[in-house]
């Protein structure tokens, strides 16, 4: 096929001037394109606020399609479940009668904890959990691992929040909307987490390398302390997360650098927490909270 | 009735409304750009940037139906869906379809092996110019070797997104 008829318009001066303004407007567009990028070097959340409508009106439709399909995205772990379902039983048997006993254990002690805790007159009020919602869809066609919470900020939820699940740390929070929240995932690249060696408390960094994969590297100098199958847990370091949320599991070592893979999968975790800040929790020493909190004190220790 | 695909033959005097005319590729891109709505948490850039193919699959097929600047009001559309920053798409898609106008001016012969050509140079330029965005707007140390299987299938999927874009194209001109 010969090519289509050129785009040239003739001599006709009017469709000239148009097809000329049209690649003006297009040049001075990208251009101002390209500032609002530079902008974003900046400030990359400067203009979430654009996103605003875009999210808040397609929030429905993301929360519709997720109940439909919470059920389906575990299906290959249910059909691997079936493979080998005979040995895995009798291995489980056996493993449960050995955690029996442990839990029996466990159980005690954390009477004895409580009993201890109350003769140290000691106040364990863990108010960290602010709600519980669902990560309703991600950024699946970007370099970057967002993805996008179904509460904001009318619910309370605050940029820079801790966000977790059951099994361990998802990521924190990016942006708000009013009814949605964009999740800095764990893997991305730009989230750096303080973390820990959870027996031995050797300290590191983890920063995602944007695969689903950690790159840990450790805080102090010389040799690589790390060896596959260390658990890390987040230290603390750094006032957002709190300390003790399990985070990766070390599955190679390379070199400078040992790759984690964390061990909550937001794609199979169904629902997921958001808690408030480390730091925010544990500087609530305002005159107000603690006159609200001594108060309670004294009239249990009145009669 | 003895074959149903005869039942919406074009008729005399009868024209689509404009709406359809102008409105079904510019919404079948934004809809192209909205399948990040999936609720899919993916672990690493799987989803081929379907607003871009269409909007390459729409340029090529009708290379009248828009002017370059179209690129911006689209492009500002999928920024706000996809996690990039704002500006991303806007300067790509409009530079490409530039780059799409200057490339066709120069080609002699065309046929169904340079349009794909032309996607193929245009999605590895978006895809690498999106990678380039995100890694300098606190995206940190993004490695390319991340986005090649996307860009691979991007350009792997594009002849068949042209051809349902033909589809809907025929229903487009259609009365």
């Amino acid at each position: 096929m010969a090519r289509p008829p050129s785009r040239r318009p003739g001599i006709n001066r009017r469709a000239q001037y148009s097809l000329f303004a049209s690649y003006v407007i297009a040049v001075a567009g990208a251009v101002a394109s390209l500032l609002l990028v530079v902008v974003s070097i900046f400030d990359p959340t400067g203009f979430a606020g654009l996103r605003t409508v875009t999210t808040e009106l397609t929030r429905p439709l993301s929360v519709g399609l997720k109940n439909m399909v919470s059920g389906v995205s575990s299906v290959d772990e249910l059909l691997a479940a079936y493979w080998r379902a005979g040995s895995q039983n009798v291995s489980l048997r056996r493993q449960v009668e050995t955690n029996r006993n442990r839990i029996i254990e466990a159980r005690a002690i954390a009477q004895e904890n409580a009993r201890l805790k109350r003769l140290l007159k000691l106040v364990d009020e863990d108010q960290s959990d602010l709600l519980t919602a669902r990560l309703i869809s991600s950024s699946s066609g970007s370099a970057r691992r967002f993805a996008r919470l179904n509460a904001g900020r009318w619910q309370g939820v605050r940029p820079g929040m801790p966000v977790r699940a059951a099994e361990g740390l998802i990521g924190r929070v990016n942006s708000t909307t009013p009814n949605t929240a964009e999740v800095l995932l764990l893997t991305d690249t730009g989230n750096i987490v303080p973390v820990r060696r959870a027996n031995d408390s050797v300290p590191a960094i983890s920063t995602g390398a944007g695969d689903g994969s950690l790159e840990i590297r450790a805080l102090s100098a010389g040799r690589n302390p790390f060896k596959p199958g260390d658990l890390l847990v987040t230290s603390g370091i750094g006032g957002i997360y709190q300390p003790n949320i399990p985070v990766a599991v070390v599955v190679r070592v390379q070199g400078e650098i040992a790759w984690g893979f964390p061990l909550a999968n937001p794609s199979r975790t169904d629902a997921v927490v958001v808690e408030r800040a480390f730091e925010e929790v544990v500087t609530r020493t305002d005159p107000v909270d603690a006159a609200t909190e001594v108060a309670p004190a004294n009239a249990m220790a009145a009669p | 009735m003895i074959d149903p695909h005869l039942q919406h033959v074009p008729r005399l005097g009868r024209h689509p409304s404009r709406f359809r005319l102008a409105g079904t590729p510019v919404i079948t891109v934004m809809l192209g750009s909205a399948l990040t709505l999936l609720p899919i948490v993916a672990q690493s850039p799987v989803m081929p940037p379907f607003g871009l193919l269409l909007l390459l699959a729409w340029r090529l097929l009708r290379p009248e139906l828009w002017r370059a600047w179209i690129g911006l009001p689209l492009g500002l559309f999928d920024d706000m869906m996809s996690g990039q920053p704002i500006g991303s798409a806007m300067f790509l898609w409009t530079v490409t379809l530039i780059g799409v106008d200057a490339f066709e001016h120069r080609l002699v012969w065309r046929s169904y092996r340079q349009d794909w050509l032309i996607a193929c140079l245009a999605i590895i330029f978006c895809i690498i110019g999106g990678w380039f965005f995100a890694r300098i707007t606190g995206g940190g140390e993004i490695r390319l070797i991340l986005v090649a299987p996307q860009m691979l299938w991007s350009v792997l999927l594009f002849p068949f997104v042209v051809r349902q874009c033909a589809r809907i194209d025929r229903w487009r001109v259609m009365a």
